[in-house]
């Protein structure tokens, strides 16, 4: 797992709370800065992929570790 | 890039159809989306400040129930007193437990996210209703208003 600036649990929240959290937290973090996101959403890894598409944050890594799904966005 | 545009129209006022709207433009607000919901008629019992919504398998053949309850429960006892309230505590707990927002918590990411809130002035009137019961921010008008908006939108949903 690369480098990150700022990390996000959204453990045992449901669609759409993840996204939303997300959102909230990369509005607080500066262009280039990195945000860890942990969620337990199966739905989440095709939301944060479609989430990125669209509001042009890169999503860097994403992928599954022990029943949890991991991403990492970098702020655009 | 021009900001997309979401209009809603939520039409429904039971606990199950609360959800659609506000999950819907909670979600667009992130993506950047401008987005307006217009509550018409039953609708309305969503900007309520205190949301007293109710679920009921009267008349809802695919709601799921407890114990495989809606393939051997018979139909006419889902009308018995008690069943609707039975079911609509069982539906906010089992929402609870698998981390699905309340509505009130939508609702108020909404708000925070600017998306507009607009109360028709039509179903107000004719239903009696007192503003005063209404969450602060709405916005009161009517169907031109709407239109207004939702000429312009990009995705247009009736709920």
């Amino acid at each position: 797992m690369a480098d990150f600036d700022e990390e996000l649990d959204a453990s045992g929240l449901n669609c759409p709370l993840p996204i939303l959290r997300a959102k909230k937290a990369l509005a607080g973090m500066d262009a280039g800065k990195v945000l860890h996101i942990i969620a337990t959403d199966p739905g989440s890894v095709k939301d944060f992929e479609a989430f990125a598409r669209q509001t042009g944050n890169e999503l860097m890594e994403s992928k599954e570790e022990g029943g949890k799904f991991l991403f990492l966005i970098k702020k655009a | 890039m021009d900001q997309k545009k979401l209009a809603i129209i939520a039409t429904k006022g039971s606990l199950d159809w609360a959800y659609p709207p506000f999950i819907l433009a909670s979600t667009a607000s992130a993506l950047g989306y401008e987005t307006e919901i217009f509550f018409t008629f039953y609708g309305l019992q969503l900007l309520k400040k205190d949301l007293d919504l109710k679920v009921t398998p009267l008349g809802n053949p695919g709601m799921p129930m407890p114990m495989g309850m809606e393939k051997w429960f018979p139909t006419l006892l889902t009308a018995l007193p008690g069943m609707e309230a039975m079911m609509t505590s069982m539906m906010k707990k089992k929402m609870a437990s698998k981390g699905v927002a309340s509505l009130e918590e939508l609702r108020e990411l909404c708000q925070e996210a600017e998306v507009r809130l607009i109360a028709c002035q039509m179903t107000v009137d004719l239903f009696d209703m007192d503003s005063s019961a209404f969450i602060e921010g709405v916005e009161y008008a009517g169907a031109a208003r709407f239109f207004e908006f939702a000429g312009e939108s990009d995705i247009c949903l009736y709920i």
